[in-house]
């Protein structure tokens, strides 16, 4: 017979479980709600359009930094995706010996890294040497962080691919470069893709590692050299900053900035989802 | 058997043997691999020879200073160790217990098409930017903290030493509340998958012996899963460490040792964030690179730790 005592805990236990869920979850949704509604508040169109204006006057917009982020992940995409990608496909399809393994593993480390140590890194080798700060140097930064994520999903879904589609396309007297970029890859196409915009859209809410490369400016950048704006660098400051009006902006560039990244989110893990479901 | 094409086109034209390209794809592949070395030493050399300066100026003592002034050039990192240990441990005393009930609802308790639902949610949390994070934590958590939870704090365990002094909104405890929520949705997706893998025998023999359901979880599959969950709290750890933007929004950026959780802090991310364009001297800059050294090297050894655990306890699943 079950004493009372352990019917006691057993229900106590299992329903703490269940309220421990019902609160993170609402954690959410507290967070989400909360944001949206101040941020859809002071949202208007000059944000998207008009520069910052200077302290004390109202409106104007974070049109500079809007397109900032936009180089900002552009320069990312460009030094992460091929590294990450090649990277990924030669510990799936070439890789043997001690050698991947280590490639792995340095890149887990890699990956753990505090973003504001890349930005130091960032620092060091691009605007130390270049003597001012530099969207490119920001660009560099993000491009870093890209790309131990890059790699471990294009590996994780070229060896999700069947050795049967290998051989079979070898059968048929193709050579191996051949085989893995006209039959691997295409197979694993989605999954990746999904992967690179999760990876990207991780990176579009970085701001420590930009901090001190890409800086800030309330103007338009005026080249890849020189300091640029980015959404992320904007809501620090602005919402640090002791005036309301600033406030207001950061609300509304928050809301922007998570709009963004969540919807980049729910589309790349449905996709995903989809994609394993079907494997 | 990739090299058995370029024997046979060894009289074909270069053009020919590039468009076979096993060769070619092979070196650009390998070469791009080997960029993630390249890049982690470089990272590592770095980081070592931009804190020479200050390497050479205090030696270890840096690790063992506890003051931190610029204008007279004297800096030690143990107030921001000590903001950045004492705010990720409370986050983590926070988070793991709430966390681990969640993985434990999710992997037992809930039909697996709600559980997978609830996942999907709360890995969401995790993909929310930390900057968005410190927005909230300035806005919204600062003033719910003034207003509700330390006054209730001071009212039931003021006595205690961690909750005495005066609160000025900005503080280490802020600062470990919002840790602890960017760190759970980590320590519930690692911990569910670990608890999932559990076989379910274990579970079927402890219910057949006549244990409840929560004696089964609690004594049988959590012990199971023991390794991984620990690996999941540690990679909560690292991340927790390494966190700048959210911690620099609320900590209060007071390069102090107190003993007090309510009071401002600062932390070793925090620092940098905050410091590193105002950096004047050579030295200041130096000293600032080196406690990015010492943050690498901390997380390095948590990270390894984590992914040590999580792979030994794979391994004992796996058979």
């Amino acid at each position: 017979m079950l004493s009372p005592r352990r019917k006691i805990v057993n229900a106590l236990m299992l329903s703490l479980t269940g309220v421990c869920t019902v609160f993170i979850v609402g954690v959410l949704f507290i967070i989400l709600g909360y944001l949206f509604w101040n941020g859809a508040r002071y949202l208007s169109i000059d944000f998207f359009t008009k520069l910052p204006v200077p302290i004390g006057e109202s409106g104007g917009g974070m049109a500079n930094a809007i397109v900032g982020s936009g180089k900002l992940l552009l320069l990312a995409t460009l030094i992460g995706v091929p590294f990450g990608f090649l990277g990924g496909v030669y510990l799936a399809e070439f890789g043997t010996g001690p050698f991947p393994s280590m490639v792995r593993y340095m890149t887990d480390l890699l990956n753990g890294v505090p973003s504001i140590v890349i930005g130091i890194f960032a620092y060091s080798v691009l605007v130390r040497p270049m003597h001012h700060f530099s969207t490119l140097a920001g660009g560099l930064a993000l491009g870093v962080m890209m790309v131990p994520i890059a790699l471990r999903t294009t590996e994780e879904f070229l060896r999700g691919v069947p050795q049967s589609l290998r051989e079979g396309a070898m059968a048929l007297g193709a050579s191996k470069a051949r085989t893995i970029a006209t039959v691997v890859i295409p197979a694993a196409f989605k999954g990746i893709l999904s992967g690179m915009l999760l990876d990207l859209a991780r990176v579009a809410g970085e701001t420590a590692p930009l901090l001190f490369t890409s800086l800030g400016n309330n103007f338009w950048s005026s080249g890849w050299d020189k300091p640029t704006a980015a959404l992320p660098v904007m809501i620090y400051q602005y919402a640090t900053s002791p005036y309301d009006d600033w406030h207001r902006q950061a609300w509304a560039a928050g809301f922007v900035l998570l709009a963004l990244v969540l919807a980049v989110n729910v589309v790349a893990r449905l996709v995903l989802a989809r994609a394993s479901h079907a494997a | 058997m990739s090299s058995a094409p370029i024997t046979l086109s060894r009289s074909r034209s270069i053009a020919a043997r590039f468009r076979a390209g096993d060769e070619f794809a092979y070196t650009l592949t390998l070469v791009c691999a080997a960029s993630i070395f390249l890049v982690t030493c470089l990272l590592v050399y770095q980081l070592w020879i931009g804190a020479n300066l200050s390497r050479h100026q205090f030696g270890w003592d840096f690790i063992f200073t506890s003051t931190w002034d610029p204008a007279r050039e004297i800096y030690g990192a143990v107030p921001f160790m000590f903001g950045t240990v004492v705010t990720a441990t409370v986050a983590l005393f926070i988070s793991v217990p709430i966390g681990l009930g969640a993985a434990i609802f999710l992997s037992e308790m809930a039909l697996p098409s709600i559980s997978d639902t609830l996942t999907f949610l709360i890995e969401l949390l995790a993909a929310v930017p930390s900057v968005i994070y410190g927005l909230l934590g300035i806005f919204l958590l600062v003033p719910v903290l003034e207003k509700t939870v330390v006054p209730l704090l001071k009212s039931t365990l003021g006595f205690l030493p961690i909750f005495s002094g005066a609160f000025y909104g900005v503080s280490l405890f802020s600062a470990s509340i919002v840790l602890s929520i960017m760190i759970v949705p980590f320590i519930i997706s690692v911990s569910r998958e670990v608890l999932l893998a559990v076989p379910v025998d274990q579970r079927e023999a402890a219910l057949s012996l006549g244990a409840t359901k929560w004696e089964t979880t609690s004594q049988v599959v959590v012990p199971y899963a023991k390794r991984g969950i620990y690996g999941s709290i540690f990679l909560a750890l690292a991340r927790a460490l390494g966190e700048t933007m959210a911690v620099t929004m609320v900590v209060g950026n007071v390069p102090k040792v107190q003993a007090s959780l309510l009071a401002p802090g600062d932390s070793i991310a925090s620092v940098i964030a905050n410091q590193f364009t105002e950096a004047t001297s050579d030295l200041y800059v130096s000293a600032l690179i080196e406690l990015g050294l010492v943050l690498f090297a901390i997380t390095i050894i948590i990270n390894g730790l984590a992914r040590l655990l999580i792979l030994t306890t794979g391994a004992k699943v796996a058979k």
